[in-house]
């Protein structure tokens, strides 16, 4: 029909997964990813399920990121970068993050890091605030782009609003290269307002799900704004893109505005890391 | 989208929601034993959702949130449990 759009989820349908952590996942997922129409898959480095014993843990795992990943990615066509950080999780342990965060700086160099992430706060601690500074020190000495975690549940807008502070504290950041993620109804406001990019997380149970990612486009817009699905070693959904992008479909937005939600946000804000290219290959 | 499509896409769904609530809040007033600040957390928010004002969504997050602003002096544990303790400070 002349003048309809024609994307069809099947054939066209193109989307990057900003946030995933594949070392969780198995083969079958970016199998099924390549399939659905992701181009890139980027993975934040984040808590194991349990305290690492040393920094050296943290040294395998961010060379599981950075080697072994990108090959599992390319298998099936798609580019794999990662995000560098001890997560907050783990860093009520000051010591302890003071010698993961000395160590990050020789992985800088390597080819699919994008910044650091997903840095920021779990429970809002003193010790937490103090290392998420420290990470954010350390991206605006080697001007890295940043992925900032927010909280769980209750702790979720104090959380953020700390975040948002320790980052407007440091003059050196601009908020245009921070993505904070994670946002729900009652957050995504203060985060955009303070000009950084906002994640809506499709995560079951504890965070977004598709319908009410969907509201928030409708009632916050599309600028700065992308959705992943954070899929991990919990109750998950690796298609959680594809899936919310079905979703708009069946509320009526046009082919256009979900590639821009879906594929044109994120590569927009990855591409400020000149590192993030995305392969040649498409269906 | 038209309030009767969304009627149309929605409707039974939302019901099917509604539904698992009334049944969670039957079993809880079923079951034996004290409950905690959760539940109290959970029939405040309830509250919210009448009348027709926009923003429901936002304001239920907002009567689980910890409203204060200083960081806490530890973190004595990893976990979230869904609603702000306050004074109470955390589960039994």
């Amino acid at each position: 029909m002349a003048g309809q759009q024609k994307l069809s989820p099947v054939n066209d349908m193109r989307f990057i997964e900003p946030h995933a952590h594949m070392v969780s996942r198995v083969t079958d997922d970016y199998r099924d990813m390549a399939a659905a129409g992701c181009a890139a898959i980027c993975e934040p480095a984040f808590w194991a399920g349990f305290d690492r014993s040393s920094a050296q843990g943290f040294y395998d795992y961010f060379a599981q990121i950075t080697e072994y990943e990108p090959k599992r990615a390319a298998k099936f066509g798609m580019a794999h970068f990662c995000w560098l950080c001890i997560n907050p999780k783990e860093s009520e342990n000051v010591q302890l993050a003071q010698e993961v965060l000395a160590i990050i700086p020789q992985f800088l160099d390597r080819p699919t890091v994008l910044g650091l992430g997903e840095i920021g706060l779990n429970k809002n601690s003193r010790n937490e605030l103090k290392v998420l500074e420290m990470h954010i020190d350390l991206a605006a000495k080697h001007d890295l782009l940043i992925l900032a975690h927010t909280p769980h549940l209750e702790d979720k807008r104090k959380g953020t609003q700390l975040t948002i502070e320790a980052l407007k504290n440091d003059r050196r950041i601009k908020p245009e290269r921070v993505i904070i993620d994670h946002v729900e109804e009652h957050t995504i406001g203060m985060v955009l307002d303070g000009g950084f990019w906002a994640g809506m997380t499709l995560y079951p149970g504890t965070k977004c799900t598709s319908s009410r990612a969907v509201d928030m486009i409708e009632t916050h817009g599309t600028e700065r704004l992308w959705m992943n699905s954070a899929c991990d070693w919990g109750d998950s959904v690796p298609l959680a893109i594809p899936y919310t992008a079905l979703e708009m479909r069946k509320r009526g937005h046009s082919a256009g505005i979900i590639d821009r939600m879906i594929y044109q946000n994120p590569r927009d804000f990855l591409s400020q890391c000149p590192k993030f290219k995305l392969p040649e290959f498409r269906f | 989208m038209t309030k009767q499509e969304i009627l149309d896409l929605s409707f039974v769904d939302a019901r099917h929601k509604l539904i698992e609530i009334a049944a969670f809040l039957d079993r809880v007033e079923r079951a034996k034993g004290e409950a905690d600040f959760r539940l109290e957390a959970f029939r405040s928010a309830l509250v919210e959702l009448r009348g027709t004002e926009s923003g429901m969504a936002k304001r239920v997050l907002l009567v689980f949130s910890d409203p204060t602003s200083e960081p806490i002096p530890a973190a004595t544990t990893k976990t979230a449990c869904g609603a702000w303790p306050g004074n109470k400070n955390s589960l039994p």
